[in-house]
C-alpha cells in the first residue's frame, strides 16, 4: 500500500471547546474509595494490542537456522548475525531488544502458528473474523468484546467496562446490545459531554425510538454521558512517572496504564498500531513498527510492574494475518495466513515459546498452516481471566491453552 | 401514516442527490413538480469543472527524475515533502468548498461516492488531483470507462503497488482489491483468480511524468485461467471479463442503493431490478441514478432521514444550506479529522465504512457541538500530539495559513506533557437574511414547529421542541430564528438526512 502521508504526521485531534471550562467541582476521587472497589472486583484486566495491516511474523520471530526461510527471502531475510537469538532456532527481530528483555524476565510468551480454518487473505474480512471471533464462512456483525458486555456479567455492566483508546470504536467492542466506548483523551471526552442542553435533550428522549438510527444516536449520548465523568475523574488519580517512547501508540498505552493504576473499573482495553501492510520495501518499515511496539509495551509493562499491577493485567497482541513465506519482487511480502501472538503477564504458566516454530516444509499454497485456532486463546481469556461463559460469547466450545 | 409534504420530498431529493437545499432555493422550486426538479438537478451536472490548486514553485517536483531526486539535500527533500503535504491540504479544503458551492452538486456527490469506492491516497498532490478529476469526469458516465481509467491511474497504481507487479514476481495487491472492493465483491472469485489476474496486470505502471505506461518486458504473456476461462489475458481483458460478470452490476448497485437510498433497510427486489437495468444499459451510471431519483419508492417514508451524514456531507451541507463561509479554511480540516473523514486520506482501500460507523461517543459529541462553534464563531481547540514529524505540522500547514492565529498556551497539568495545545477562533460569515424573511412572520410556537420541519428530516417530540426553545435567545425575532436553527442543528436527528 502507498506510504501513509498526512495521517502519520498529522496526529492532532480537535475538540470544540466554546464554553467548555473544567468545572471546579471535579476533584480527584478519594484514593481509598477507588482502591477498595478495585480490590473488591475481580480486578483482572485484559489489554488487546491490534497490529493492523498484517504483521510479517516470520521477520518478527525469525527461524534463523532454517534454510527455507533464507532461500524464500533472498533480499529481506534477517541475517543470522543480526537476529536477537532466543533459542537454538528462533530469535527476535533486531528492532526488539526490549522484548528479549521481557522474555528473559519470564514475562513474555510467544504462541506460534495461530490462525483459523480456511483462512481469508483479505485485510477487512480477516480483521472482521478476528474481531468478531466468527468462523471464516460466517458473517457476524458483533465483536467478541461487545458480546462480553452483552453477557451482563457483574464486571461488565457499563459501557466503560471496555475502552478502546482511539477516536473511533472497532467492531471488536460492538455488541448486539451494548457497546464499549472510544476514548482517546479522558479530559476532552468529559468536557464534550458536560453541556446541559445535551443532557436535557437526552432526558427528553429516554423512551426507545422506533427509528433504528435515531435510537442508536440517543443510546450513544447516554453511553457517553454516563461514562465520561467517571473515566475522567478516575484518570486524574495516577499520573505515570515512567518515560514512554514517542508516538501515539505509546501515548495510548500510557493512558491505559494510568487508568489501570488509578483503579478504573474497566476490564478490557483495546489499542492499535497500524502500518504493517508491507508489500514494498518491508524491512525498514517493519523494524520501525516493531521498535514502536516492543519499546512501548516494555514501558507499559515497567509502569504496571512498578505499581504492582502486572499480575493483574494480561496483554495480548494479534494481527489479521501473517504474510507469505516467499517474498515478492518489491522487497516486501503479500498477504498470508497463520501468525505468532505475544502475550505478557506477571504470572504466565508457560513463559517463553508456547509451541514449536512454524514448519516451513509443510505449507498450504505457500502459506503457513495454523496449529492453534485464535478462538482457543479467546476462550481461555474469557473463561479464566474475565470469568465469563466463553461458550456463549464465542458460540462454540474451544479448549483453553493453559496460559494463565 | 401521514403523507409527506412536498417540502420534505424536495429536501430528501436534494440531500441525497446533493448536499441539501437552502431556504432561498427551496422557495424558488417549491411549486415545481418533482420530475422537473430532478431534471434540473441532472442538467446542472452535465458540465464538469476540474478541481485544481496552484502548486507554486514545487509544481513540477513530482516529475523529478530519479537521479535528480537522489542529489537533493536532506533539507531540500524535507521542503518538498512539506510542500506536498500542504498542497494536499489545499486540495482537500478546496474540494469541501466545491461540494458546498458548486452548481453541479449531483456530480460532486457522485465524485464523493466514487472517492469512497475507489478509496486511494497518494503522497503526490498532483496524483490526488488527477485522480479526483478522473472520478469527476466519469462520475455519471459508464462504469466500465470509470473502472478502466481508475485502474490505469498513477495514484491507484502507486497505492496498490502495481508499479511493482512484475512478471518474475507478481504483486497481488491491485488484483485482489479490484475484485473484492471495486467490482465483483467477495465470494465471486477465487484465490486462483487473484493470482492469475495479478499476472495479467503485470507491466501496468506509470512514468515520471505521472502518466500510465505499459511495460511489455514486465508483462506476463503466458496463459492464465480467470473466472473459468483460459487465455493469454491482458489486464484490459480481465477488466472486460469482470464487467461481463453480472455480479459486478449487482455489487455496484447494492452499494449505490445503500449510499443514496437506505443503508439499513434494503429492498432486495428493487435492488435486483436496478442492477438488471444497470447491466442492460452497459453500466450507465446516469441512467441508474435517474432511475433511483424518479422512482416512487425513493420517497417512501422509510427512506426519508434514513442515512447518517458523513462528515463531508455534514460540513458541506451546513455551508450550503446556511450560507456558511469560513474566513480561514483550516478549521474545516480539523472538523474532518475529529469526525473521522479526512478527504483524500481514506483509512484504507476499503474506504470509510459509513453508516453507524460514523458515530461513536466522541464523534457524536463533536457533531452536536459543531453548529454552535460555527454560528458563534467560537474557539476550536486543537491539540497536537508529539510525533516525530510534529515540527512539520506546526511549521507548515498551520502557521502560514493565518498570521493572526491566536496561540494560547493553556496550562493544564493533568495533560500529557507531550501534548501541545492551542486554540483557534473559527471565523465564519453566515448570512441568514433569507431565513429571516421567510420565517419572520411566525410567532414563537409556530417557529419551532416550522423550523424543525426545515432543519430536520425526522420529527422530534414536543419536549425536545420545548427544550430547543428554552435554550434559545428570544430577545429579537432574528436572534430567535438563528438560535433555534442552531439548537435544532445540535440535535442527534440533525445527523440524519
Amino acid at each position: 500500500m502507498a506510504k501513509v502521508t498526512r495521517r502519520d504526521f498529522f496526529k492532532f485531534s480537535a475538540l470544540a471547546s466554546a464554553s467548555m471550562m473544567i468545572p471546579n467541582f471535579i476533584k480527584p476521587l478519594q484514593a481509598k474509595e477507588i482502591t477498595d472497589k478495585f480490590l473488591a472486583s475481580g480486578a483482572k484486566k485484559l489489554v488487546i494490542v491490534q497490529l493492523s495491516g498484517g504483521n510479517d511474523g516470520l521477520n518478527t520471530v525469525i527461524p534463523y537456522k532454517n534454510d527455507i526461510y533464507y532461500s524464500s527471502r533472498n533480499s529481506i531475510a534477517i541475517a543470522e548475525k543480526d537476529v536477537l537469538k532466543i533459542t537454538d532456532e528462533l530469535g527476535f527481530n533486531p528492532a526488539m531488544p526490549k522484548f528479549k528483555s521481557l522474555y528473559e524476565s519470564g514475562l513474555l510468551s510467544v504462541i506460534n502458528n495461530v490462525g483459523y480454518p480456511n483462512p481469508d487473505r483479505s485485510h477487512f474480512r480477516s480483521m472482521d473474523i478476528w474481531q468478531s471471533a466468527s468462523a471464516s464462512d460466517k458473517y457476524v456483525t458483533s465483536g467478541w468484546i461487545g458480546r462480553y458486555l452483552d453477557s451482563e456479567c457483574p464486571d461488565c455492566k457499563n459501557p466503560y467496562n471496555a475502552i478502546e483508546v482511539n477516536d473511533t470504536l472497532s467492531l471488536a467492542l460492538k455488541g448486539e446490545k451494548y457497546n464499549g466506548i472510544a476514548v482517546e483523551n479522558p479530559e476532552k471526552f468529559f468536557m464534550s459531554t458536560s453541556e446541559k442542553y445535551f443532557n436535557d435533550v437526552a432526558n427528553a428522549n429516554k423512551n426507545k425510538h422506533d427509528d433504528e438510527n435515531v435510537d442508536y444516536l440517543y443510546k450513544t449520548i447516554v453511553e457517553a454521558t454516563s461514562s465520561a465523568e467517571y473515566v475522567y475523574k478516575t484518570s486524574k488519580i495516577y499520573k505515570s512517572k515512567i518515560e514512554y517512547p514517542k508516538g501515539q501508540f505509546s501515548a495510548n498505552l500510557k493512558t491505559i496504564a494510568e487508568l489501570i493504576v488509578s483503579g478504573i473499573d474497566t476490564q478490557v482495553f483495546y489499542v492499535s498500531l497500524g502500518g504493517f501492510d508491507t508489500h514494498v520495501g518491508q524491512n525498514g518499515k517493519q523494524e520501525n513498527l516493531l521498535k514502536e511496539l516492543s519499546e512501548g509495551l516494555y514501558s507499559f509493562t515497567d509502569d504496571l510492574k512498578g505499581n504492582d499491577k502486572l499480575n493483574d493485567v494480561f496483554i495480548m497482541t494479534f494481527s489479521e494475518f501473517g504474510r507469505r513465506v516467499k517474498q515478492n519482487a518489491s522487497g516486501g511480502t503479500d498477504h498470508g495466513t497463520a501468525n505468532n501472538i505475544f502475550v505478557i503477564n506477571g504470572n504466565l504458566k508457560k513463559p517463553g515459546f508456547y509451541n514449536a516454530a512454524p514448519d516451513l516444509t509443510n505449507l498450504d499454497n505457500g502459506d503457513l498452516k495454523y496449529d492453534i485456532d485464535f478462538r482457543n486463546i479467546y476462550a481461555e481469556v474469557l473463561n479464566k481471566w474475565l470469568n465469563v461463559n466463553d461458550k456463549k460469547i464465542l458460540g462454540g466450545s474451544f479448549n483453553g491453552l493453559n496460559l494463565i | 401514516m401521514m403523507s409527506l409534504t412536498q417540502q420534505r420530498k424536495i429536501q430528501h431529493l436534494y440531500n441525497r442527490a446533493g448536499f441539501g437545499i437552502s431556504i432561498s432555493e427551496l422557495n424558488k422550486v417549491q411549486n415545481k413538480s418533482l420530475s422537473e426538479i430532478t431534471n434540473n438537478i441532472f442538467s446542472a451536472s452535465k458540465t464538469s469543472t476540474d478541481l485544481s490548486v496552484d502548486y507554486g514553485e514545487y509544481a513540477g517536483s513530482y516529475k523529478m527524475k530519479k537521479e535528480a531526486r537522489e542529489n537533493l539535500t536532506k533539507e531540500e527533500k524535507k521542503k518538498i515533502q512539506k510542500a506536498f503535504r500542504e498542497d494536499i491540504i489545499k486540495l482537500n479544503v478546496k474540494w469541501i468548498n466545491k461540494l458546498a458551492n458548486d452548481n453541479a452538486q449531483l456530480r460532486e456527490k457522485m465524485t464523493l461516492f466514487w472517492h469512497g469506492h475507489f478509496a486511494c491516497k497518494s503522497p503526490v498532490p498532483m496524483f490526488n488531483q488527477n485522480q479526483n478529476n478522473t472520478l469527476r469526469k466519469f462520475a455519471l458516465g459508464k462504469f466500465g470507462d470509470l473502472l478502466m481509467a481508475v485502474s490505469k491511474d498513477p495514484a491507484m497504481l502507486q497505492f496498490l503497488n502495481n508499479q511493482q507487479n512484475k512478471k518474475k514476481s507478481p504483486n497481488e495487491n491491485f488484483a485482489r482489491e479490484v475484485m473484492e472492493l471495486f467490482t465483483l465483491g467477495r465470494g465471486n472469485y477465487t484465490e486462483d483468480d487473484i493470482k492469475n489476474s495479478a499476472r495479467a496486470f503485470t507491466g501496468w505502471g506509470f512514468n515520471e511524468d505521472g502518466e500510465y505506461v505499459f511495460r511489455d518486458k514486465q508483462h506476463d504473456e503466458d496463459e492464465k485461467v480467470f473466472l473459468g476461462k483460459k487465455g493469454n489475458f491482458s489486464g484490459e481483458d480481465i477488466i472486460k471479463m469482470i464487467l461481463e460478470n453480472k455480479k459486478t452490476a449487482e455489487f455496484i448497485t447494492n452499494k449505490i442503493y445503500k449510499y443514496f437510498v437506505n443503508e439499513n433497510n434494503i429492498d432486495k427486489s428493487v435492488v435486483k431490478k436496478l442492477a438488471d437495468d444497470f447491466y442492460g444499459s452497459d453500466y450507465d451510471i446516469e441512467k441508474l441514478m435517474k432511475n433511483i431519483f424518479t422512482s416512487d419508492w425513493f420517497y417512501d417514508e422509510k427512506n426519508i432521514g434514513a442515512k447518517i451524514k458523513s462528515p463531508a456531507e455534514l460540513i458541506s451541507g451546513m455551508m450550503r444550506v446556511y450560507n456558511v463561509k469560513f474566513e480561514n479554511d483550516l478549521p474545516i480540516l480539523f472538523m474532518e479529522k475529529s469526525m473521522g473523514q479526512m478527504l483524500l486520506n481514506p483509512p484504507n482501500v476499503a474506504g470509510w465504512p459509513g453508516g453507524k460507523n460514523w458515530i461513536d461517543t466522541s464523534s457524536l459529541m463533536f457533531r452536536m457541538k459543531l453548529p454552535e462553534v460555527l454560528f458563534k464563531s467560537s474557539e476550536l481547540e486543537f491539540s497536537y500530539k508529539d510525533t516525530p514529524d510534529e515540527d512539520n505540522v506546526k511549521e507548515g500547514s498551520m502557521q502560514n495559513e493565518d498570521v493572526s492565529m491566536q496561540k494560547k498556551k493553556k496550562e493544564k497539568p493533568d495533560n500529557s506533557a507531550k501534548e501541545k495545545r492551542f486554540f483557534k477562533q473559527v471565523k465564519t460569515n453566515i448570512n441568514l437574511s433569507d431565513y429571516f424573511t421567510t420565517f419572520g412572520k411566525y410567532d414563537k410556537e409556530e417557529l419551532v414547529n416550522i423550523l424543525s420541519e426545515f432543519v430536520l428530516q425526522k420529527d422530534i417530540n414536543v419536549n425536545t421542541k420545548r427544550l430547543a426553545l428554552t435554550y434559545s435567545d428570544i430577545s429579537s425575532k432574528e436572534n430567535m430564528i438563528e438560535s433555534l436553527i442552531v439548537r435544532l442543528m445540535s440535535l442527534p436527528e440533525y445527523q440524519l438526512c
